[in-house]
């Protein structure tokens, strides 16, 4: 696809919001007066299949987790809407179920600037010519979203459905099927939700932040997005740290030091033992001068997968955290797909007698050997984000694995003997 | 032309015909679920079928009791 002529895109209104504070530039609890007065107002009418080249030019990759290029999913949904004898006009669902149990920059983003999440949903069915629109996210956030769309009429249309806190109902599939069905759950993908979602229409789902990033490009364009971040890796990005001290919801330029995203949050890197960056699918890493950008090379990179962030203190044990977690992830297997179902448990189980100190040099073979058996085997991706965590886990603390073989631990909160 | 069997694990239940069908491409694993002994980049849902299991695969797919596995042309599968 060419980049259609963009230079009234590109034309910088006075209002554009500078530097990396984006997002929540509205203020807390932006209402529409002041969502239209810093922003200035979208005129979504206007947009038409034309701005799916522009999200090109801009490099916008989604927030949600898989960090695809949100034009390239666009055009797909686009595509298969105009094709065929009967064409199918699209569906777009705005994402906000945020099951990672560490996030929470998507309820944020709901909470404060609803209005540009609703642009961006507004523009991104113009482009595909979409006929339905959906927002799904939890209750508690479809009240204040709820309260955003009394407060303007060109989003009327849009229908909310409430999300389950679980920790596969935003997985694509899931969204839809709680859509269609009620029921939460991923769904098996002969096709692909592009082709053939909700009601066997095209259908485009899009996490609430990438939309909100959408709203703001429609305004200022691609060049404007650009001006923060790297050209890999541009734009903004919400993240939600935590560790020793307060959550908090951190808007940072893509490609940013993780060094330097501690800093800000206040926590001091050298007592830490590891990050893990991505959530509960995400990877440890250690040591810290790692930039997080869903590319750029292993060992300098880190993908921001959900955007969270666990910094982990010296004190504490990285396997016996990882366990914690991995007994987590397995209680939230859907319980659909049977290499998950059983592998999971039996992962947690292994990683639990490994953190528990049984001196038993089978164990990290056993676990290696459960990881490469559930891999690949699902509806989603619920095994395949489990393995990448536990593979981490066991090459960044491989240290600490070797000691708990002896029956010792590293850390003063451990439970070895 | 390469065609691959696809499997819904939401409705596969470990039942083993189509191990027992495809005793070269596909094992059982721990709990009795089938397990491609090949992948694509880490895709074991779609398993790689070649001309001459074919007709094995069709048979699986039409005998499995939780009607879990189709095939899929190369030209309509999904990606991995």
């Amino acid at each position: 696809m060419t980049p259609p002529d963009t230079s009234l895109a590109e034309t910088l209104r006075p209002q554009a919001p500078a530097g990396t504070f984006r997002l929540f530039a509205a203020g807390d609890y932006a209402g529409l007066q002041e969502h239209l007065s810093v922003f200035g107002a979208l005129d979504t009418g206007s947009i038409g299949p034309d701005f799916i080249g522009v999200l090109e030019a801009s490099g916008l990759t989604g927030r949600g987790g898989a960090a695809f290029a949100s034009w390239r999913k666009m055009a797909a949904t686009a595509e298969s809407g105009s094709a065929g004898i009967l064409p199918s006009r699209p569906v777009v669902i705005a994402n906000g179920a945020e099951g990672e149990p560490l996030s929470f920059k998507d309820r944020t983003l709901l909470a404060n600037s609803p209005h540009l999440v609703l642009d961006g949903l507004l523009a991104a069915n113009r482009a595909v010519a979409g006929s339905q629109m959906y927002l799904y996210a939890a209750p508690d956030s479809l009240a204040g979203v709820a309260g955003a769309i009394a407060e303007r009429p060109d989003a009327r249309r849009i229908r909310l459905v409430p999300a389950p806190e679980t920790f596969v109902a935003g997985e694509a599939s899931a969204v839809v099927n709680a859509i269609a069905t009620g029921t939460a759950l991923p769904l098996d993908k002969r096709r692909r939700l592009s082709e053939a979602g909700l009601k066997g229409r095209p259908t485009l789902v899009l996490n609430v932040e990438t939309l909100a990033h959408i709203g703001l490009i429609a305004r200022y364009g691609a060049a404007w997005f650009r001006s923060t971040g790297s050209p890999a890796d541009p734009g903004t990005r919400l993240l939600t740290v935590s560790g020793p001290g307060p959550v908090q919801v951190q808007e940072v330029p893509g490609n940013a030091a993780l060094g330097t995203i501690l800093h800000d949050a206040g926590i001091d890197a050298r007592a830490l033992s590891a990050v893990l960056v991505g959530g509960y699918h995400g990877r440890w890493v250690r040591p810290l001068d790692y930039r997080i950008s869903p590319s750029g090379p292993d060992g300098q990179a880190v993908r921001p997968g959900a955007g969270v962030i666990l910094a982990l203190p010296a004190d504490q044990c990285g396997l016996a955290a990882t366990a914690r977690i991995l007994n987590y992830l397995a209680g939230e297997s859907a319980k659909q797909c049977g290499p998950c179902m059983f592998g999971l448990p039996a992962m947690a189980g292994v990683l639990h007698r490994i953190a528990s100190g049984e001196p038993n040099p089978q164990l990290p073979r056993e676990l290696d050997r459960l990881s490469k058996l559930v891999s690949g085997r699902g509806a989603c991706h619920h095994p395949d984000g489990t393995v990448q965590l536990v593979h981490s886990a066991l090459e960044i603390f491989a240290d600490d694995v070797k000691a708990h073989l002896s029956g010792r631990c590293m850390r003063e909160d451990g439970r070895t003997a | 032309m390469s065609d691959t069997l696809h499997i819904d694990w939401t409705k596969c239940d470990g039942r083993g015909l189509c191990t027992e069908l495809l005793p070269a491409l596909l094992a059982r694993d721990d709990w009795g679920y089938p397990v491609s002994r090949r992948s694509r980049s880490g895709n074991r849902t779609d398993v790689p079928i070649g001309a001459d299991s074919l007709d094995a695969a069709a048979d699986a797919v039409r005998l499995c009791p939780r009607l879990a596995l189709s095939l899929v042309g190369e030209r309509t599968s999904r990606r991995a």
